[in-house]
């Protein structure tokens, strides 16, 4: 990160905040801001962290599982602890390790342009030696953390990281709704991670949380292209297996499934949106035009103004929902469509590993009948396949949790928002109802 | 028929009557008979040029109540074809100038969105303007002044003979005076203020509810796609469904309730189109109120000229008996050209002269009276319509807005079967 070498030169990154929300952090001088650590006191910082209103917590949609750390009250093991015990999810993991993604900023370089997200890390666990952290990361850092995550982790399915530009063509990267949706992405990468038994403990993952020179950490990963290399190599040798696993065949065939229904659905939310969108058009169109007749009219001025002013607000609720169903529906759909790829190729590196084990199988059977001699080789490779199963099923398993929750939650959030646009609108028909019967029934 | 119910609730034909003491007294023909449009048929026949085609007719069924007593069953019926609703109200509307005629349903389909057809002969169309001919006759029927009208009465009850009658009533008249009003527009010099700004009034009316229509149909198509769209989730739900476990039968169901929700449109846009209907026969009504407008405007216009003709004979008259020539008047060159009159000829044209001014007076004192007449005949029923046009358009409003919490009903509780849904997976 050219920030973290030449401090001084960083432009403030209050100077264009995303959030007007003043932050403990933004009063500290730009050089510990951005890429340093911030470790925090157990001395009280009562508005640390979640003054943000947008914080993610509030939106039920995009957080099925991850609980963020949102205690004002700084976070002392102990109510860490109670507050596990709380949340005690349902495969009854305690979590001991909270990750939120918030406070983008944007950062203007003479080279670059490009927006840091601010993390904070709050935890219980021995492996670290502070219990809160805060650091500074632009998607590039995540990036490089996730292709670690696949390198070091090939057995497990790591959740998928926002795409580098969301839509094809002119999108403004740096426009708020951009960044915020990228935020929440983003978060939820952390949680993900965060929340699984074995992803969360990766070394990488810690340096990113906690390191205040990741740069330095990088230029490590040279070995990454070799590995790579090799990984090619299986997939192209196009083995066919003798035995793949007939479970495993099943997971790839309902991951094409899945991932197709998945499009459709995103399609289909996509014109939904877009009809709304229209749809919204017209009434706004439509409302006026009862405003312009009821300057014609003496007695019935009155009730053509109440039909105007009602379609108005019905316009308004409207509206909401179109942008609730874009923010909050649109990128679950997308996250698990990218989910259901990169899961995808961990079954093809499954497949490559067995195909490896089944080569050497031959190999050795072949050897045999010259001379006998105990294949190591095959036991260990036989081992990996077996480790690599055993991983990946267990994934799976927790993937299947998460996704059913997730969808639950996010397609109950779809009913309520509609719940909520059609009793806005009630409201606002019911109550011009006294307006139009303005000669009250004697009874 | 709920059709008919809906109708005279809808538009208070009867209730109109009802409502108003002062007209209590005045019988109209609703009072004393039943009047229906209850059927409506395809038929094939020759016209007037011996040319196959095809017409709506729509049979008109009355019961008198007035023997209702006796037991006897009067009901009569008799078919008749929207042309001849035609005829019969420019009758009307040529007859008695001063009343705002009630309008016709459209001829046809206007203001439609894309899944209304166009097309005369569709049911739906049939059906809708059905409706628009029962309460087209409910109207005349429940009018103080062209419900007791004769041919009206024979429209209703008189299969035959009734064209024929109607035309000895001369609706040549009614040609003559439509290209008259025409040209009086711009000639009239004293316009009335009144039926000025109602004229105003009329045109603005007209444009106001046809843009209203317009985006009205827009609404519905939007809502319709909105709506509709929403049905691919059925099906998609349907599919993933068959792939999931645990979420398999919520997801299911939720699609069935999708299909359900997107289902539900097709009834609510068959009510708006009633609303619609409702503010189409206000668009009609404006240029039945443009008419008696126009109406007025030939009699003034009438009334200017007969005034002018006077002026000028009286003038010519004065002229010959003082001898005083204008200078530069077109009689003054002439009669140098020319040489004088006898003094013989002068006094047979002034005998004349005098005789024409007196005609004159005459027809001018006639044409005041009859304007007079017309003017307070008109602002009666001017202020009749108002009334009835607020209540009319209050109870279409009101209607809309129940309809519109309906659907809001509806929406609201599809959705929460789907969150039931949703929740059990």
């Amino acid at each position: 990160m050219s920030g973290s070498s030449t401090p001084k030169s960083l432009p403030s990154s209050g100077q264009k905040s995303l959030h007007d929300i003043k932050h403990p952090l933004s009063c500290s001088p730009g050089a510990e801001e951005v890429a340093g650590v911030f470790v925090v006191n157990d001395t009280p910082s009562p508005e640390l962290p979640h003054t943000d209103p947008n914080s993610i917590a509030d939106k039920d949609l995009s957080l099925p599982n991850g609980t963020p750390a949102d205690t004002s009250s700084p976070a002392s093991s102990s109510s860490l602890l109670n507050r596990l015990q709380l949340d005690d999810d349902m495969d009854g993991e305690t979590r001991d390790l909270f990750v939120t993604v918030d406070d983008p900023k944007k950062h203007v370089c003479t080279m670059e342009t490009y927006i840091t997200y601010r993390i904070m890390t709050k935890t219980t666990r021995a492996e670290f030696d502070f219990p809160e952290y805060s650091v500074r990361r632009r998607y590039q850092d995540f990036d490089w953390l996730k292709n670690k995550l696949e390198e070091t982790q090939p057995t497990h399915f790591i959740p998928p990281l926002p795409e580098k530009f969301v839509v094809k063509g002119v999108v403004d990267r740096f426009s708020e709704e951009f960044v915020e949706t990228r935020r929440r992405a983003l978060d939820k990468f952390l949680k993900r991670i965060a929340d699984h038994p074995v992803l969360s403990f990766n070394e990488h993952f810690s340096v990113f949380l906690t390191s205040k020179d990741l740069n330095s950490h990088k230029k490590q990963g040279a070995t990454l292209l070799s590995k790579m290399g090799e990984s090619v190599r299986y997939v192209t040798s196009g083995h066919k297996l003798r035995s793949r696993p007939l479970e495993f065949s099943a997971i790839g065939e309902y991951l094409d499934m899945f991932a197709l229904k998945l499009g459709t659905i995103d399609r289909i939310a996509q014109r939904i949106i877009k009809e709304e969108v229209e749809y919204l058009v017209e009434l706004r169109e439509y409302g006026p035009v009862y405003s312009t007749w009821s300057a014609l009219e003496g007695e019935l001025s009155e009730p053509l103004e109440g039909v105007s002013a009602c379609v108005g607000n019905c316009s308004t609720a409207l509206e909401e929902l179109t942008e609730d169903m874009t923010e909050d529906f649109l990128p679950v759909l997308r996250e698990y469509i990218l989910y259901s790829e990169s899961m995808k190729n961990v079954l093809k590196k499954r497949d490559q590993v067995q195909a490896e084990y089944e080569a050497k199988v031959d190999a050795a059977a072949l050897r045999r009948e010259e001379r006998t001699g105990a294949p190591t080789e095959v036991e260990k490779c036989q081992d990996k396949v077996e480790c690599f199963n055993a991983d990946l099923k267990a994934d799976m398993e927790r993937w299947q949790n998460n996704k059913r929750q997730d969808f639950r939650q996010l397609l109950m959030g779809m009913a309520d928002k509609n719940i909520q646009y059609y009793e806005k609108c009630l409201t606002a028909w019911e109550s011009i109802i006294p307006l139009l019967q303005d000669k009250p029934e004697p009874k | 028929m709920s059709g008919e119910e809906d109708h005279t609730g809808l538009f208070g034909a009867e209730e109109e009557q009802e409502s108003l003491p002062e007209m209590a007294e005045e019988e109209c023909l609703l009072k004393k008979m039943e009047i229906s449009v209850s059927e409506a048929e395809k038929r094939t026949g020759k016209n007037s040029v011996n040319m196959q085609e095809t017409y709506t007719a729509y049979l008109i069924e009355t019961r008198s109540l007035e023997n209702a007593s006796d037991g006897q069953n009067s009901l009569e019926s008799l078919w008749r074809r929207y042309s001849e609703f035609e005829l019969l109200r420019n009758y009307l509307s040529v007859t008695y100038s001063f009343v705002v005629v009630p309008p016709l349903p459209e001829k046809r389909a206007e203001f439609v969105w894309h899944k209304l057809s166009a097309d005369n002969m569709d049911p739906d169309f049939v059906e809708r303007r059905r409706v628009g001919l029962e309460n087209f006759l409910l109207r005349v029927a429940a009018h103080p002044v062209l419900s007791h009208d004769k041919l009206f009465l024979a429209f209703l009850t008189q299969e035959n003979g009734w064209k024929e009658a109607i035309n000895e009533a001369g609706l040549q008249v009614k040609t003559d005076s439509r290209l008259k009003a025409l040209n009086a527009t711009f000639r009239v010099k004293n316009p009335d203020k009144r039926f000025t700004e109602l004229k105003h009034y009329s045109d603005e009316l007209q444009s106001v509810i046809s843009h209203l229509l317009r985006v009205l149909a827009r609404v519905a198509d939007r809502l319709y796609g909105v709506y509709k769209v929403h049905g691919n989730y059925g099906r998609v739900f349907s599919e993933w469904s068959a792939i999931e476990k645990e979420m398999g039968d919520g997801l299911q169901s939720a699609g069935h309730h999708m299909d359900v929700y997107a289902a539900s449109i097709d009834d609510i846009l068959e009510e708006q189109e009633h609303y619609a209907d409702q503010l189409k026969e206000y668009l009609f009504y404006a240029e039945a109120l443009r008419a008696v407008c126009r109406k007025h405007e030939l009699m003034q216009y009438d009334l200017e000229m007969s005034a002018l003709d006077l002026v000028t004979k009286k003038q010519q008259c004065e002229e010959l008996t003082t001898g005083t020539v204008r200078a530069f008047s077109l009689k003054g060159v002439t009669n140098k050209l020319f040489g004088q009159e006898t003094p013989e000829q002068r006094e047979a044209k002034i005998k004349v002269l005098e005789e024409q001014i007196e005609e004159g007076e005459e027809q001018l004192k006639q044409r005041n009276l009859e304007s007079r007449d017309f003017v307070q005949k008109a602002w009666q029923e001017i202020e009749r319509f108002k009334e009835q046009k607020n209540r009319d358009l209050k109870e279409a409003l009101i209607n809309y807005a129940v309809m519109q919490i309906s659907m809001c009903k509806k929406g609201i509780q599809v959705w929460n079967n789907a969150k039931e849904c949703f929740s059990k997976m």
